[in-house]
């Protein structure tokens, strides 16, 4: 009987280094994989601020859209792009801009003079001066650019995504 | 459990025939000699399951056109976490691919496994050895700096050069004056798409006939009870592939594989070399000058390939043991003593490159913004060992404060004041006084007030040739007629860019007699130390564009 038994727990020792070595030789590998695709790559810049108009020229409660050029990383590129805001200055004087892009699909919207709305020709989604939902599919108020006036000049950075608008 | 198990097995393999073919696989009857010194080709089938997937890995984060190749491939080196460590697995596991293939090769060689009824099985093999070359060779431009661009300029005026089908190759390479995006395409296109499944239906065609021949016996074998290749064999293969493996990922994690300048063509200084694998023929070619070139650019290589392949043909005497075949032991004697001796060769004569320090491009290059004078403050800043008493970013000691934190940071004339006596600007400060003048005081306070959280990266990253070529820059004042990173005077040329606007040699003879090679020039000569010389020229060169 002792052979069998010898020859046995060596062919287990084998079966057992073979899936072992194998285990390691995939962690090896697929740990750094996964790293390696699904950690954000390392930020190259600290948001930065661009100039995108005067403040002076805004009037209470009528928006204004402001085309400007920004600096975006993408991936190893850096591209230069044109994008827009929606600039309001409010009752309270505080300067709001909001991203260009409905909060519902993505399509640009534009203010309706006659009805002091925002509208979106999409789906009709309609927002308020403030960026609040008044009507339609979109799920939250519009985004808004950080903001930063210097004399007369105003400066946006980072768009942000605003929280889902509590009914 | 178990049992359920069981029952899913069985049903996959009714259906499929899975487990069956998995078992007769491993069940394999396999001579009783064999052993380790079979393990190569497993390694060899290993190590290209390793390039496939790091391979794909760069891929996805890869821009196959010039330019972009190379911001792309910087990009996964310093921008990526883990991206230096899977480009340096796919590195050295080409060079690893090699050398395994090459050793699979000479096991059977010596052990005249290749006899009959085997030959097919070798001359696949030949050609699996011919496209892990090809792997090489068309790997090796993909990351476009000057290494890659001017390596393969030299290898498709070697296929240009073959008789009859030399200009077809070259069209076919996509190199017609130059190379450019076509050659680019073709590359890329062979390295990824072409060779890998190619190379997929040879290894399985090799395996096949393996297969179907059994391995090959040694004498005497059939003496003695067969053996499995389940558990036994495969544990010697699964152990040799781990010390391989090992190898690879030490090389890959410990050493690390430069990315040169952007590839440029118009650089004259550059000197092209091949990868290590390919010096010998590179050599081999230097042997036959003039007319006889294509002796060693064609018809050598033909002929040691056509042999190779005919190798079965000639030797076709009956299996004997291995220690009786002394002279195809002295065949591979013979070619390991040429190649090294080629390849050392080559190696020798390699000139060392004009340029004193090479640049790491891939290394992280904050520095490379800093004005000459910042750069300065940082040579200072080293010499003067502030970091023993200040943190940087929250690192380092705490004695004095955090130089990252903007909030204490003042203007110049209060830091050049408090540099020379401390305690006078800060009541109670424990802050020894700097012994530097006034000039480099100011070098120091230009580099503190620049500081913040954010660049400090700058300060761990400067290269000592740019902190000692910016203090060159700074005693010989040439700020005051030049400018860099837009910090200085207009009267002599702006300095960034100069690399691509003159050669190495050019600079430095220029610092020495600036009128005979620009006529009419108001520069004064520069009688620089060769140590000097050296630095201030890499740490130009080095300036971003």
């Amino acid at each position: 009987m002792q052979p069998v038994e010898e020859g046995m727990s060596r062919r287990n020792f084998y079966v057992g280094a073979i899936y072992g070595i194998w285990a390691i030789i995939s962690a090896a590998l697929g740990l750094p994989a996964i790293i390696y695709l699904f950690l954000p790559p390392k930020a190259r810049q600290e948001s930065n601020f661009v100039e995108i108009g005067d403040v002076t020229k805004l009037t209470p409660n009528s928006p204004v859209e402001m085309v400007f050029r920004r600096n975006r990383v993408d991936g190893w590129k850096i591209l230069s792009e044109k994008s827009t805001a929606w600039v309001v200055k409010q009752a309270d004087n505080q300067v709001v801009a909001f991203g260009p892009q409905c909060t519902h699909l993505g399509c640009a919207y534009h203010w309706e003079d006659g009805k002091n709305q925002f509208l979106c020709p999409c789906h009709s989604s309609l927002f308020a001066v403030d960026g609040k939902v008044v009507s339609g599919p979109a799920p939250r108020p519009l985004d808004r650019f950080e903001t930063k006036v210097q004399g007369n000049k105003l400066l946006v950075g980072d768009l942000h995504k605003t929280p889902e608008q509590s009914a | 459990m178990r049992r359920r198990f069981s029952i899913a097995a069985d049903w996959l393999d009714h259906r499929t025939g899975v487990q069956t073919a998995v078992r007769q696989f491993l069940y394999e009857e396999i001579p009783a000699s064999s052993g380790w010194h079979q393990v190569f080709g497993s390694v060899a089938a290993f190590l290209f399951m390793v390039q496939a997937f790091t391979g794909a890995l760069l891929a996805f984060n890869y821009a196959p056109t010039p330019g972009d190749a190379y911001n792309s491939l910087r990009y996964i080196l310093t921008e990526l976490t883990g991206g230096r460590l899977i480009r340096g697995l796919h590195h050295w596991g080409a060079s690893m691919m090699i050398v395994v293939v090459v050793l699979h090769m000479i096991q059977v060689f010596i052990y005249g496994a290749y006899k009959k009824p085997r030959e097919a099985t070798w001359i696949i093999g030949v050609f699996l050895l011919l496209i892990t070359l090809g792997f090489g060779l068309t790997g090796y431009l993909l990351p476009w700096d000057n290494r890659a661009f001017w390596g393969t300029v030299v290898t498709t005026q070697i296929a240009g050069s073959a008789p009859i089908v030399g200009p077809y190759l070259t069209r076919f390479l996509g190199g017609g004056s130059s190379i450019g995006v076509v050659t680019f395409a073709r590359f890329y296109g062979m390295h990824v798409l072409l060779l890998p499944p190619l190379t997929l239906v040879l290894m399985a065609v090799h395996i096949f006939l393996v297969r179907k021949h059994g391995v090959a016996p040694a004498p005497g074998d059939e003496l003695v009870p067969k053996k499995k290749f389940y558990p036994h064999q495969v544990f010697i293969d699964t152990v040799a592939i781990f010390v391989a493996f090992a190898i690879l990922f030490l090389l890959a994690a410990a050493v690390r594989v430069p990315l040169e300048q952007l590839a440029d063509p118009t650089d004259t200084s550059y000197i092209p070399r091949p990868e290590w694998y390919f010096l010998f023929l590179f050599q081999t070619l230097k042997l036959f000058p003039g007319p006889l070139e294509i002796v060693g650019s064609v018809v050598l290589p033909g002929i040691a390939v056509t042999a190779l392949i005919l190798v079965p043909f000639i030797d076709r005497g009956k299996m004997v043991k291995v220690s009786k075949r002394v002279f195809a032991a002295s065949v591979v004697l013979l070619a390991g003593i040429g190649w090294a001796a080629l390849t050392a060769t080559a190696v020798a004569t390699t000139p060392k490159p004009a340029a004193g320090t090479q640049i790491d491009f891939s290394a992280p290059t904050d520095w490379m913004q800093l004005s000459p004078e910042e750069m300065a403050g940082v040579a200072y800043f080293r010499q003067e060992n502030c970091v023993s008493c200040h943190a940087i970013g929250g690192k380092g000691n705490q004695v004095g404060p955090d130089l990252t934190a903007t909030s204490i940071h003042k203007d110049a004339a209060w830091m050049i004041q408090h540099f020379k006596r401390p305690a006078a600007m800060r009541p109670g400060s424990s802050m020894p006084p700097i012994q530097l003048s006034d000039a480099q005081l100011n070098s120091l306070a230009a580099f503190l007030l620049k500081l913040n959280a954010n660049n400090a990266t700058a300060l761990d990253n400067s290269p000592d040739f740019a902190t000692a070529g910016a203090l060159v820059y700074q005693t010989n004042h040439c700020g005051t007629c030049h400018l860099v990173n837009g910090v200085g005077m207009k009267v002599g040329p702006p300095l960034n860019g100069l690399s691509k606007r003159q050669t190495r040699r050019w600079v430095e003879d220029h610092f020495a007699d600036p009128q005979k090679l620009s006529p009419g020039s108001i520069m004064p000569a520069y009688k620089l130390a060769p140590k000097d010389l050296d630095n201030l020229t890499t740490y130009l060169f080095a300036l971003p564009e």
